[in-house]
């Protein structure tokens, strides 16, 4: 039977010296055949509080590399269209025929390629005399890139944030009411939105700017009349599956115990789809929107979105790459950091919901 | 099955004809009709050109003569190309369309297969990473950018290949790829997430357990398993690529369907319009349930017999 | 006494995730001779399961460190062997039962088929051959009209016969060992009975050993000949039934055998069970990892493992209150008299 003795095992030691005995024994020795309870610090740890749920999402998030690098990205460029604009002297709809195109040029950064130098070699800065800098270039009414392109992204981002919230807010109220009346106004609500999923959401929004004419608002309207179909679905699935929580009867008669279960427990897991939709809203509607102007159906001018600037980069690009360029990288780097940021708020809102 | 099917059929005619009833009203709703043009056309002109097209008749008998028309499969005539039926001018533009539609699909997935299996035989790994950062590029990416980025370097830049027209198969490369790049991306995705919950499945670990070879475990009980659910996602690549085709074909100037929507809603061409919007809805809902179908065969589990999928 | 068939010696696994190692299996031997059942007791968590797989090598490559020890089986060292090897035993001479019937069949894969992938591996067979053989086994796990149901999929089937299916695939090829790990767990109560009496019929039928994976004492009463009982990865009592059932030694076995309703008791006798939680496998700290739980705590255990030390014959304990130095008073009834 020697085979089922075991070797000494080893000790841990005391990682952080928590334990209240001055002196750890190195030995077994006589007087440890003493009665002992459970120490008392152990019996604290055993009982102490659960982390709450939000706390731990956010502890998950933060672990995630992705998300927050893209955090990061995305508060940079919220701060950037609400003050970009404002961080030289001209405005977005400000035209000069005496600067008409130039090219980027940032003091010092000659060698990123913001030289003021266009693609025939020419620096035009100096064949034209022009003494100030246009850190993105300027366009072919001479307004500065730099201001149209951060105001282009406030723009976009507050079409999208507003359709997004919009979205949230009818997605609540139809699968709210949907779940909550159940039976036939269920069911009747339900073949409504199967059939709407069965419609191409963009031909519908294309179909919708046709008539209320391009705009900031017949833009979001457009978004919201086929984008809250998801939301709708996902409000309508968790709230589901809380009304078939035993919980919420139990809290009615629990009181103060119940409430806070619901808080702990039960809001958090109905949130995190809902959080999680929205975050994939928002890129979403941003991309709609720059397809819009791309084909022609975004905002007028001196107007501008990322989508705008883009569509008008596009049609300049072999002689004026940087006005495609700059709104590109800015539109890439948030659907990219979007995307991401959603990743891992579903990850960490609810390990289980991949996919 | 019968019945499941005969079900289903219904309900897609049931969207379609709302679809289509839909489109008539947004139309013939929206401001101005084609013929509005005062800078060029006199009042009688437009009167002329309005009766010519029925758009004086009341409403109720415009759409049920379009609906009529509609069932036997005709669109009507195009409002701004003189003597053209949309039916002519789909079937001359669906050519180019359909050939860097069907191109991107399968290039796509089989990138996009080929990446997602890397990636999830290899988790964690270098290849792993660069793959999952090459599809979420690939998916945060508007492809009108990207498109326009690779017709510069690529087409324009370093020439490689023609940056526009429809000459030749060399010109559908591009466009194709463009298109492709959105598909790579979901299905390089979906196959990974996909595979690596079918590798944490106990049955693959049964299958370890009699001892078959790890390859034979990976084909025949991974992929075949994780490759089912892909097919569910044929229906949203389906409206991506259309989508697509609607900015890439105006990049490259490639003369198809998605070209000419863009082009007709410019020009208010409603006829147009509303015969693309209604063939680009029956296409998607009837890939949805060519899917649907499909799955039904792939997935034992799925049983039609009951009315609904399992 | 003879060469076991498979000696487990010295086994620590661990798991290495994101920022800690769980160290699921430390130190863990034990032995099995032919035609044996061994079972394995603890509660979920405890490491059965990991024991298990590694015996099979069947634990993920990416995360997973066998960090030492040796599983000699017929005198080789699975776990140096190379993969080639593993295959060949896999199936053939080891084969294993997993706990839950509706995910450990492939859903997408017939019944017939599943089966016949498993002969294939061990003998080059025709297809007619293989389909006999196939409903030979399920006849044998007595499903009624074997041939018919080689063609249905595992989700025609109901637990129960899918965990019939399971014992027919693993003894298919007739294997020296079967590790059954946890099979009756997701099973109805009524169902389980049928099935243990199944892997009784069967080992009569084919001398098989087996090592029968549970948390539930009461599953291996009738079955096992020897049961190990283990803890927060380690065996911490192991002997034959009798002497874990009648003369348990371990604070947490008595605590397993109180928690656990006996049929022939009278129902006035209250279950207790355990109070408390096993540890966190990766903040283990010193001392015996039971101490937190145990209510004959002393002052030694807060600092040191127990060794694993004879009780009497086979049967072996973990426990400071071995110790000859324990106080008389702190002894539960039967435990330390030998
Ligand atoms: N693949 C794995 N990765 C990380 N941890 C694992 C893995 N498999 C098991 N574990 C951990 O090892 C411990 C023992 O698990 P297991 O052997 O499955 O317990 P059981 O006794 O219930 O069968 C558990 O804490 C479990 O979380
Ligand atoms: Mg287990």
């Amino acid at each position: 039977m020697k085979l089922e003795m075991n070797n000494p095992k080893p000790i841990l030691p005391n990682k952080n010296g928590r334990h209240n005995q001055p002196l750890i024994p190195t030995e077994v020795t006589d007087d440890l055949f003493v009665v002992s309870p459970m120490d008392d610090i152990r019996q604290e740890e055993l009982d102490s509080p659960p982390v709450t749920f939000w706390r731990e999402a956010m502890g998950r998030l933060m672990k995630n590399k992705g998300a927050v690098i893209s955090l990061t990205v995305l508060v940079i460029i919220t701060v950037m269209a609400i003050i970009g604009p404002y961080l030289n002297e001209y405005t977005y709809r400000q035209q000069n025929t005496a600067h008409t195109n130039l090219p980027p040029k940032v003091t010092g950064l000659g060698w990123l390629g913001f030289d003021g130098i266009d693609v025939h070699r020419v620096d035009q800065y100096e064949k034209r005399h022009i003494t100030e800098n246009f850190w993105f270039g300027t366009d072919e009414f001479g307004r500065d890139l730099w201001t149209r392109v951060w105001k282009g992204t406030q723009i976009s981002l507050f079409i999208a944030l507003v359709a997004a919230l919009l979205d949230l807010f009818v997605g609540v109220l139809y699968g709210g009411v949907s779940a909550f009346c159940g039976g036939k106004v269920d069911n009747v609500m339900q073949r409504i939105i199967e059939i709407l999923v069965g419609v191409p959401n963009l031909i519908v929004i294309i179909l919708f700017i046709l008539i209320l004419e391009p705009g900031i608002t017949s833009i979001i309207l457009a978004m919201v009349i086929t984008g809250w179909v998801g939301m709708a679905r996902v409000v309508r699935g968790q709230m589901l599956q809380l009304k078939g929580q035993e919980f919420v009867l139990a809290s009615r008669t629990l009181g103060a115990k119940g409430t806070s279960l619901i808080r702990k427990h039960l809001l958090p897991n109905v949130m995190g789809p809902i959080i999680v939709t929205l975050m994939f809203t928002i890129p979403t509607a941003i991309f709609f929107e720059a397809f819009l102007s791309f084909i022609g159906l975004g905002l007028q001018a001196p107007l501008a979105s990322l989508g705008v600037l883009i569509e008008d980069g596009y049609k300049s690009m072999r002689f004026f790459t940087y006005k495609l360029i700059f709104p590109s990288i800015v539109i890439s780097a948030i659907m990219i950091s979007f995307n991401l940021l959603g990743d891992g708020l579903r990850d960490a809102l609810d390990p289980k919901m991949r996919k | 099955m019968k019945r499941y099917i005969l079900q289903r059929i219904g309900f897609m005619l049931l969207t379609l004809f709302l679809i289509a009833t839909l489109t008539f009203f947004l139309m013939h709703f929206l401001p101005g009709t084609p013929f509005n043009n005062p800078e060029k056309l006199t009042e009688k002109q437009i009167k002329v050109l309005n009766a010519k097209y029925g758009l004086d008749d009341p409403v109720a008998l415009q759409y049920l003569r379009y609906l009529g028309h509609l069932v036997t499969g005709d669109f009507g005539m195009s409002f701004q190309y003189e003597g053209r039926t949309v039916n002519s001018m789909i079937t001359t533009r669906i050519g180019p369309s359909a050939l860097i539609g069907f191109q991107a699909m399968v290039f796509g997935t089989i990138i996009g297969l080929a990446l997602g299996i890397i990636s999830a035989l290899k988790h964690n790994s270098i290849y792993d990473y660069g793959s999952v950062t090459l599809a979420v590029l690939g998916m945060s990416i508007p492809s009108f950018v990207f498109a326009a980025l690779l017709q510069y370097f690529v087409g324009v830049k370093l020439g490689w290949l023609p940056p526009a027209l429809w000459e030749g198969y060399q010109n559908t490369i591009l466009p194709s790829f463009a298109l492709s790049v959105t598909v790579i991306a979901t299905v390089a995705r979906f196959i990974r997430t996909e595979m690596l919950e079918v590798l944490g499945h106990d049955y693959v670990i049964t299958a370890r357990s009699k001892g078959v070879a790890e390859p034979k475990v990976i084909v025949k009980h991974v992929l075949r398993n994780a490759l089912i659910p892909v097919v569910t996602m044929l229906g949203p690549l389906a409206v991506s690529i259309m989508t697509g085709t609607l900015v890439i074909e105006k990049i490259f100037s490639v003369p198809g369907l998605g070209e000419q929507f863009t082009l007709s809603i410019l020009v208010k061409d409603y006829s147009v319009i509303m015969g693309i919007t209604i063939l680009y809805s029956a296409l998607f809902i009837l890939i949805v349930f060519i899917v649907d179908l499909l799955y039904g065969f792939l997935d034992p589990r799925i049983n039609f017999k009951r009315g609904a999928e399992a | 006494m003879a060469e076991p068939m498979l000696s487990v010696e010295n086994l620590h696994v661990s798991f290495q995730t994101k920022d800690k190692e769980v160290r699921a299996v430390r130190g863990v031997n034990f032995s099995l001779n032919k035609g044996e059942t061994l079972a394995i007791v603890g509660e979920s968590g405890s490491g059965k399961s990991v024991t298990a797989k590694s015996i099979m090598r069947l634990l993920p490559k990416h995360n997973t460190k066998v960090k030492e020890g040796r599983i000699i089986y017929e005198g080789r060292d699975l776990l140096t062997a190379s993969i080639r090897d593993i295959q060949k035993i896999r199936g053939s001479d080891i084969s294993m039962v997993f706990q839950d019937p509706m995910t450990s069949l492939n859903p997408t894969m017939k019944i017939g088929k599943q089966i016949i992938e498993g002969l294939k591996t061990y003998q080059s067979i025709s297809k007619q051959e293989g389909k006999t053989k196939a409903a030979e086994m399920l006849k044998l796990v007595g499903i009624p009209n074997a041939e018919e149901r080689l063609d249905a999929y595992p989700h025609q089937f109901s637990g129960g016969m899918r965990q019939r299916v399971g014992i027919a695939m693993a003894l298919a090829c007739n294997p020296n060992l079967l590790i059954a790990d946890e099979p009756t767990t997701a099973l109805d109560v009524t169902i389980q009975a049928q099935i243990l009496e199944l892997m009784t019929d069967m080992q009569k039928k084919t001398g098989t050993a087996i090592i029968l994976i549970t948390h539930d004492l009461g599953v291996v009463a009738n079955m096992a000949d020897r049961i190990a009982v283990m803890y927060a990865g380690e065996i911490i009592e192991i002997g034959r039934a009798e002497e874990i059932f009648y003369k348990p030694q371990h604070p947490y076995t008595l605590g397993l055998l109180q928690s656990m309703p006996k049929p022939h008791t009278s129902r006035t006798v209250p279950l207790i069970p355990i109070p408390g939680t096993p540890p966190d496998l990766a903040k283990l700290e010193r001392g015996c990892p039971f101490a937190p739980r145990c209510p004959h705590t002393m002052k030694v255990c807060h600092y040191f493992n127990p060794e694993m030390q004879h009780a009497s014959g086979g049967h072996s304990v973990s426990c400071w209150l071995q110790d000859k130095r324990t106080p008389k008073e702190n002894l539960p009834a039967g435990v330390g008299v030998v």
